[in-house]
């Protein structure tokens, strides 16, 4: 059995003349808490990207649970057991709530096709199931009483908050969320943070993080990559990162 | 989920009163014979909107050659029944199989197409269709085929109907049908949820074909002749129109519009012009003050009137 969950190895992206990401090298251990930050277009959503499938790396290799996934398309990664958030929140909006997360068992639903259009087999029972499990994710987000709401009717918190629940639905062995935080208020965020911890202990997660806020990160990642520039400059615990010049330079700024 | 069973039980109910009525006006000969044909033509329309829909307004895929599909049916069927003497229901089999193979492996190449691109090319695969039957000697070229028993009853158009109406309910209301609609919704959120978004857009084109290609064998042994002419084009056009008159992604929605369309066009059979006149209006008119269609979203089995009569609360399906 791997330690490492995922490990990325030289992982280069180029669009046109833009290296995003270059000589990325990085792991994530089983059941690590992971934060990856760095200013803006450091090239953290692009690494995403790149462990999800949605862009090819230029060069390099990624591995999951000790098997290539490189080549594979989106939803053969996902179904190996990698979800995500969307930086910019892709929900199903003319979709229930509900909807929305019964669509990320996909692959986890057990009848066929003339199950579905004769409703036979294990049709009912199986749709049942998902319905509970479906509710179940919804109460731990704080959704169950807008289950039957149209996602784009939802405040942003709670669209946030619906996009982990949903990924969460696909069963994942590694979450990526991709600053799920984003336009909450300090007591959301506060909160958000909270069920974080306590999904990835529930659900035996491990969990790669993109954030802006540092506190946020500061408080609950166990390690930290910095990225700037499509590179990492630094990596390690909260505490070293904290008191890394390069980090202070290139990221803090200011603040420091 | 019992409440599912229950609704599909009232609406089994009304359709076979709704059967009994229109058979005893047959019967009873209070239908005038232009009327009795239009009343399988609604039927026929139902079909094909509804499958349009499956397409279109589910899965959000941009087609535009349903016609084409309903000519394959149309054709493999005649030619099964007058040239080869089968049984109505084996030329209804092979024109499902035939429209969905070919929906099927034009399917593969286009549905990667986004977009206006896969309208495009959906108009111009229907056309190559129609120009490519027209072609052929062995069935009438652009003379058309003559000679087709009178095989489509109402029996057949209703039930037919029926059964394509509940096939694509259940295929909605499904694993399957909730990938194709987070497909139409969002299609890399699909993707990154583990949906193969090829693999179902090319099963809602297959299944939406085969079923053009049961409307095709019902239209074709209504008359006694079929020509290309029949499939062009603008054929397919009044199929979208119905679609989205009613509303993308309502069954509801693509009964009503096929009622509404059909019975336009009877009743303005005389001139022709004035009916492109009134659905231009109706669109236009349409964008403006109610876009997603009469229906939207909406399926009469949840509205609230429905629910009302039939106490029953909770979200039920189509
Ligand atoms: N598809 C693309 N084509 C071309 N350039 C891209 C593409 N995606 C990202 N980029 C560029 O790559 C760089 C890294 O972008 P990325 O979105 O990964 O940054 P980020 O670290 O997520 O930033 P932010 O904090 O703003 O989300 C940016 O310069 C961006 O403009
Ligand atoms: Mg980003």
């Amino acid at each position: 059995m791997a330690k490492e969950l995922l490990k990325a190895t030289d992982v280069s992206e180029v669009f046109g003349g833009l290296k995003a990401v270059s000589d990325f090298n990085f792991h994530i251990n089983k059941g690590e808490l992971v934060g990856l930050i760095g200013p803006n277009g450091a090239g953290k959503t692009t690494a995403f990207n790149l462990i999800t499938g949605v862009y090819q790396p230029t060069t390099g290799e990624i591995q999951f649970d000790g098997k290539s996934i490189v080549g594979l398309k989106p939803y053969q990664i996902t179904q190996r057991g990698i979800a995500r958030t969307f930086q910019n929140i892709r929900l199903f909006s003319e979709l229930t709530v509900l909807e929305n997360v019964k669509i990320a068992f996909h692959f986890h639903v057990k009848y066929g096709l003339l199950e579905s259009v004769f409703r036979m087999g294990r049709y009912f029972k199986e749709e049942e199931k998902i319905e509970e499990e479906a509710l179940k994710l919804l109460k731990i987000f704080h959704l169950e009483d807008k289950a039957g709401e149209l996602a784009k009717n939802l405040p942003y918190g709670a669209q946030r908050r619906l996009e982990i629940a949903r990924a969460l639905a696909a069963k994942p062995k590694l979450l990526l969320l991709d600053e799920p935080a984003a336009g909450m208020n300090p007591q959301e965020t506060k909160e958000l943070m909270e069920m974080i911890s306590w999904i990835r202990k529930e659900f035996g997660l491990t969990i790669l993080l993109i954030e802006h806020d540092m506190s946020l990160v500061m408080g609950i990642c166990e390690r930290i990559y910095v990225l700037e520039y499509g590179m990492i400059i630094a990596q390690g615990t909260p505490d070293v990162i904290k008191n890394d010049p390069e980090v202070i330079r290139a990221y803090l700024g200011g603040e420091a | 989920m019992k409440y599912l069973r229950k609704n599909d039980f009232i609406m089994i109910g009304f359709a076979v009163v709704l059967f009994a009525v229109l058979q005893g006006l047959i019967a009873g000969r209070i239908l005038s014979s232009f009327w009795q044909l239009n009343l399988l033509i609604v039927g026929i329309n139902v079909i094909m909107a509804v499958s349009l829909n499956l397409i279109n307004g589910y899965t959000g895929q941009f087609s535009l050659g349903h016609a084409g599909f309903m000519a394959v049916g149309a054709y493999v069927g005649v030619v099964l029944t007058t040239n080869f003497h089968l049984p109505f229901l084996a030329a209804l089999v092979a024109g499902a199989v035939a429209a969905g193979i070919l929906g099927f492996l034009i399917g593969i190449p286009t549905l990667r197409l986004r977009g206006d691109y896969l309208a495009i090319a959906t108009l111009g695969l229907g056309e190559i269709i129609r120009i490519v039957i027209m072609n052929i000697d062995y069935v009438g070229g652009a003379a058309g085929f003559k000679g087709i028993p009178h095989h489509t009853t109402f029996a057949w158009v209703f039930f037919l109907m029926l059964f394509a109406l509940f096939f694509i309910k259940n295929f909605v209301n499904s694993n399957q049908g909730r990938a194709c609609l987070a497909i139409r919704e969002n299609e890399i959120a699909a993707e990154s949820m583990g949906v193969n978004t090829t693999k179902y857009k090319i099963m809602a084109f297959t299944i939406g074909a085969a079923f053009a290609g049961v409307a095709g064998v019902l239209f074709a042994h209504s008359f006694y002749l079929i020509s290309p002419n029949s499939f062009t084009f603008m054929q397919s056009f009044n199929y979208l129109i119905m679609v989205v008159m009613g509303g993308l992604g309502s069954i509801t929605g693509s009964i009503a519009g096929a009622f509404v369309v059909t019975f336009i066009s009877a009743a303005l059979a005389s001139w022709p012009e004035f009916r492109m006149i009134i659905y231009a209006l109706a669109l236009i008119l349409m964008m403006f003050y109610r876009p997603q269609g009469l229906f939207g979203y909406m399926e009469v089995t949840n509205m609230r009137i429905f629910r009302k009569i039939f106490k029953k609360g909770g979200r039920a399906d189509g």
